[in-house]
């Protein structure tokens, strides 16, 4: 490993060993935050892998139906029926905060809804009735699911930076640190030993 | 702070949506997809995108896990899932743990 570019001085020995503590706190705390970070992780994955599956297996039948029920309708009169949304769904958008990284945290906030279907029932079959209603009902899973896939996301990517940094202080800085300060010691202690032997050297001449 | 949500699809499946108050937009391509998003991503909270879609846009989608918002979630499209988004979770568990603790294949 190499050594830094410094000078042999009691200064940079004491400044070295300043950073060389430092580093060993920091890279403490980086792996404590890395493991915590990844409890936290397991966690949320198979929270979110169960959101999942519900959402995919509802999702897919509700579309399913829906096609059927439009491919019943002309296009134009099913496009006219939808063009005049009933509800007005808004989320109530926050962060939330897992071990420093801002993730989202949503809720829904209001639907001010008017009762009924947004279209006349002559204008469609009443299959399209049913997967309005199973949409309504699976928004709050979508968007549950919304939330806890990109706070895995996130926290996944965040996981792998600090990972990263952890190795850097481990296998990097944290060694050369060392070397260097065994490298300043031994110069140190050779200067010592030198001026010693000519000390001894003069003494005996005198 | 509130936020909308629109959805960003293939097929006319996606009107549906339109019932429970998410805005549609139909889209033919990937092309015009990425175009949509681009345009409404400041717009609306959460963006639903259909799962044929997101996957070939996923080198696109990247740039929005950095932010908190705008939220990207691929769903389903109408002819059943292709298990795209196991795949994410998949992949974000292993950058992450590099073990597989979920899926056992």
């Amino acid at each position: 490993m190499a050594r830094l570019n410094v000078n042999p001085t009691r200064m940079e020995l004491k400044k070295l060993k300043g950073r060389l503590a430092t580093a060993v706190r920091g890279h403490k705390l980086l792996k404590d935050k890395s493991d915590e970070m990844i409890r936290r992780f397991t966690l949320l994955l198979r929270e979110t892998k169960t959101l999942r599956d519900e959402v995919e297996k509802d999702l897919s039948a509700t579309l399913r139906q829906f096609s059927l029920a439009r491919s019943l309708t002309p296009a134009h009169v099913a496009e006219a029926a939808f063009a005049m949304p009933s509800v007005s769904v808004t989320v109530d958008c926050e962060t939330d905060s897992i071990m420093g990284i801002d993730v989202p945290k949503l809720a829904i906030a209001s639907s001010q809804r008017v009762k009924g279907l947004p279209y006349a029932y002559a204008e469609m079959t009443g299959e399209a009735d049913y997967s309005v209603e199973m949409v309504e009902g699976l928004l709050p899973k979508m968007i549950a699911l919304a939330q806890s896939e990109k706070a895995v996301r996130m926290l996944a990517s965040e996981i792998e930076r600090n990972k990263r940094r952890v190795n850097a202080l481990e296998y990097v800085m944290i060694p050369q640190l060392q070397e260097t300060i065994k490298y300043i010691k031994d110069k140190l202690d050779e200067n010592e030993r030198a001026a010693v032997v000519r000390l001894m050297k003069v003494k005996s001449k005198a | 702070m509130q936020g909308k949500m629109a959805i960003v699809g293939d097929g006319d499946s996606i009107t549906v949506f339109k019932a429970a108050g998410v805005s549609a937009y139909p889209v033919e391509d990937e092309k015009k997809a990425r175009e949509t998003i681009r345009k409404i991503a400041k717009d609306y909270k959460i963006i639903f995108l259909t799962e044929n879609l997101a996957r070939q846009l996923a080198d696109f989608l990247r740039r929005f896990d950095e932010e908190p918002y705008p939220v990207v979630l691929s769903i389903p499209s109408a002819d059943g899932g292709s298990g795209y988004g196991n795949e994410i979770l998949k992949k974000a568990m292993e950058r992450a743990l590099g073990v597989d603790i979920l899926f056992h294949d």
